[in-house]
């Protein structure tokens, strides 16, 4: 036979005829050969001792992915990391205010007395500067106690067990039982979750996972939700139990998210991504002693620094943005108050203002710096505090001088955990799915779901009258 | 019994300087002499090893399924420069998904010197599916049976000269976590790619029609895909009906890829030491 002769078709015609001649059971008694040999071969190579038959690793899984106290525990542990962080980070938050206020002030003080113009000094010392004082200040103590109790536990090799105790609830909602597991690291990094859910091999099963990644708050998102539990859910119980309101505070909000991960699931499997889940086995990982250099180099280099490093990048830019519109005067007002007058209307109706609105918009970059941008917008509009970064200033500086409820930090924390996903996630939910149809959608689910569940809240609290 | 030669140093051997010359290069991958690829079941550590030998910090996790693209790192060994590519952890090569399919690809077409599987001490019959995959489609496999410290911990003893002869290819126990065993895993690989160690992969043969077949399929393979890196391979899974590889063939993809798949890595080594990790 010549080159010229043979063509593909020739080859797979071939192949066809050949695989006629064999047996129909050919291909079950190779795999079938295969794991003889694999059997024998390992069987002669490992010996073991059975008088040393350690089996600890099995009777903790026993207990930890026990149908009846499993989930508990995890509840349990989940909820020790936060009240850890919680009780933490407002002494660090505090201490790391008022330094950071300090140099500000003593910039300020030194640029007027070289004798820079007054905008020169606003721009740097009360926008740019501003808005990286109060992004590492709100969010640099949460991180630093957080993480590290995070990536241990991921270490310990306890998050597979997360996703085996959730894996039916999955399968009930008709998604992937594997979707569990990228929920788990999108707590982490929702990007990541993304990007995960390459271990998904049904394209159906995966995308609902892609697109409902979004609905467990990440890293980034913790700080601000740890935050306004401890200023203002908080703030309504006595002193002694504030650290565990907040904390329990946090972690209802985490299962709010996780509950929505469900109902979305359920609602696309049943409608655009309709279809059967598919069945799976998941590997639970021997535990392992978990290596305390890796933890910190994992949580300070890779997490603290690289979400402080991101938040500081679109942090700046916000400060300079915020500064400008509140020095663009019209009238007797400026910009950021006209603006953020003008979208005040629809924020009342979500139970939130304005203010936040306008904040939201300019953090859309990295929607985690929402806080800090929003206290800036209202300081900026000339609304000086006293201890600013410490609970009780930005207690001051909300509920005094600008009106917030209860309602409006319950809506603002729902707001932030259901709204959608960050600049970086879109981009990989685009290169992932390789559509912007699916991009878009998943940024339509979210902020509907966002502006959807704030707008039922803000209702009923106010037919209930309590807000 | 196989004609494999072994000569493993011993762990004497391992701790003298005189031996070896292990220098992490990070990212810096541009120039290299050599290809080593990284393959595993997942949860294996595959990650922890990549790490040890390249210096990199390459996220580990003990999380089934963390590497999902590959990672790639260099590092030098005795003077001469590898470019060590981290494939994601699967268990077999046969399946549609993703990870499998960057796995497999890889391993067929990108040509590694030498393909590391890394196994898993307490788990070596299930991990051993996938060595016996892997070794479908290259006789250019070293066996790292990691994860030593905790076989010996559940009171398992592995015997790594009985998996070397049984499989036809190098064994080496190590422990990816504290670097033991790193150095005479790097010295087997290097004598396996200078023809210092040869290998005899034990493949299944099935059914004297199924060898028939085979037979009949590889030449005309090499005839109209000239250079493909394994034939025998590329027939066992058009036999099977493997549609991508049918598709793969009719399309010409397959002598692209062939072609491609050089250059491509270049390319891709290049953005890696660009933008850092992935």
């Amino acid at each position: 036979m010549t080159q010229q002769s043979l063509h593909p078709n020739d080859v797979l015609a071939k192949a066809e005829a050949l695989r006629t001649t064999l047996s129909t059971s050919y291909r079950d008694e190779i795999v079938k050969s295969l794991y003889n040999e694999a059997e024998t071969i390992a069987r002669r190579a490992v010996k073991t001792a059975l008088d040393k038959k350690y089996d600890l690793d099995q009777k903790i899984d026993q207990l930890v992915t026990s149908p009846i106290v499993g989930l508990p525990i995890m509840l349990i542990l989940l909820s020790i990391i936060i009240w850890l962080t919680v009780s933490g980070a407002n002494v660090a938050s505090a201490a790391i205010a008022t330094v950071l206020f300090g140099v500000g002030d003593w910039g300020r003080a030194l640029f007027n007395q070289i004798g820079f113009p007054w905008w020169v000094t606003g721009f740097i010392w009360d926008g740019v500067y501003l808005g990286l004082a109060w992004v590492i200040s709100v969010m640099l103590p949460p991180m630093m106690i957080f993480f590290p109790a995070f990536t241990f536990l991921e270490d310990l090799g306890y998050l597979p067990r997360v996703a085996f105790n959730l894996d039916w609830l999955f399968k009930k909602t008709g998604a992937h039982g594997k979707q569990s597991l990228t929920m788990a690291m999108g707590f982490g990094c929702n990007a990541a979750g993304v990007v995960a859910t390459r271990v998904i091999d049904s394209p159906r099963e995966r995308l609902i996972a892609i697109l409902t990644n979004n609905f467990v708050p990440c890293n980034g998102r913790f700080p601000t939700l740890i935050m306004l539990a401890t200023v203002f859910v908080a703030a309504a119980f006595p002193p002694a139990l504030t650290s565990f309101i907040a904390a329990a505070t946090v972690v209802g909000v985490v299962l709010i998210g996780v509950f929505f991960t469900f109902l979305m699931s359920w609602i696309l499997s049943r409608t655009i991504l309709k279809g059967e889940a598919s069945a799976f086995t998941l590997e639970l990982p021997p535990y392992r002693r978990p290596n305390v250099t890796r933890i910190l180099y994992t949580s300070i280099i890779d997490r603290t620094v690289f979400v402080l490093w991101r938040a500081m990048q679109t942090a700046a830019p916000a400060g300079a943005i915020i500064w400008i519109l509140a020095n663009i005067h019209t009238g007797d007002s400026n910009l950021a108050r006209v603006i953020a007058n003008w979208l005040n209307p629809f924020g009342l109706l979500l139970g939130l203002d304005g203010v936040i609105l306008l904040a939201y918009i300019i953090a859309i970059p990295a929607n985690e710096i929402v806080v800090p941008t929003m206290m800036m917008v209202y300081m900026g509009a000339g609304m000086m505090i006293d201890g600013p970064g410490t609970s009780a200033g930005i207690f001051d500086l909300l509920v005094n001088g600008n009106g917030w409820t209860l309602l409006t930090a319950v809506n603002l924390m729902l707001f932030a955990l259901l709204h959608n996903p960050c600049a970086t996630t879109i981009m990989t939910i685009y290169k992932e799915t390789k559509s912007l149809k699916w991009a878009t959608l998943s940024v339509v689910i979210t902020l509907g779901s966002a502006f959807l569940v704030t707008f039922i809240t803000a209702s009923i609290a106010r037919l209930m009258g309590w807000a | 019994m196989t004609n494999t030669k072994l000569s493993l140093p011993t762990e004497h051997c391992e701790e003298c300087p005189a031996f070896y010359q292990l220098e992490q290069m990070g990212f810096k991958v541009g120039d290299f002499d050599r290809v080593v690829a990284l393959a595993g079941n997942p949860n294996t550590g595959k990650s922890t090893v990549f790490n040890a030998l390249t210096g990199l910090k390459q996220h580990t996790g003990n999380w089934p399924g963390k590497t999902v693209t590959r990672a790639e790192g260099g590092f030098q060994f005795n003077s001469i420069r590898y470019k060590l590519v981290d494939l994601p952890g699967t268990y077999s090569l046969l399946s549609a998904s993703q990870d499998e399919e960057v796995a497999r690809d890889f391993i067929l077409f990108g040509k590694p010197d030498c393909t590391i599987v890394v196994t898993d001490a307490t788990a070596l019959e299930r991990n051993l599916n996938l060595v016996m995959q892997v070794m479908e489609i290259t006789d250019r496999v070293v066996v790292a049976v990691n994860l030593m410290d905790e076989a010996r911990r559940k009171g398992l003893e592995v015997d790594t000269r009985s998996l070397s002869r049984d499989l036809g290819v190098p064994a080496v126990p190590i422990t990816a976590r504290t670097g033991e065993g790193i150095h005479t895993l790097l010295a087997t690989v290097a004598d396996l790619i200078n023809g210092d160690i040869t290998t005899k992969p034990l493949r299944v043969e099935g059914t004297p029609e199924f060898q028939r077949a085979v037979n009949e399929l590889v030449p005309m393979i090499e005839t109209i895909a000239p250079g493909v890196p394994n034939a025998r391979w590329l027939a066992i899974r058009l036999l099977d009906g493997d549609s991508k590889v049918q598709q793969a063939l009719l399309s010409g993809e397959l002598l692209q890829r062939v072609a491609r798949q050089a250059s491509a890595d270049v390319q891709f080594s290049r953005k890696m030491s660009v933008e850092g990790r992935q």
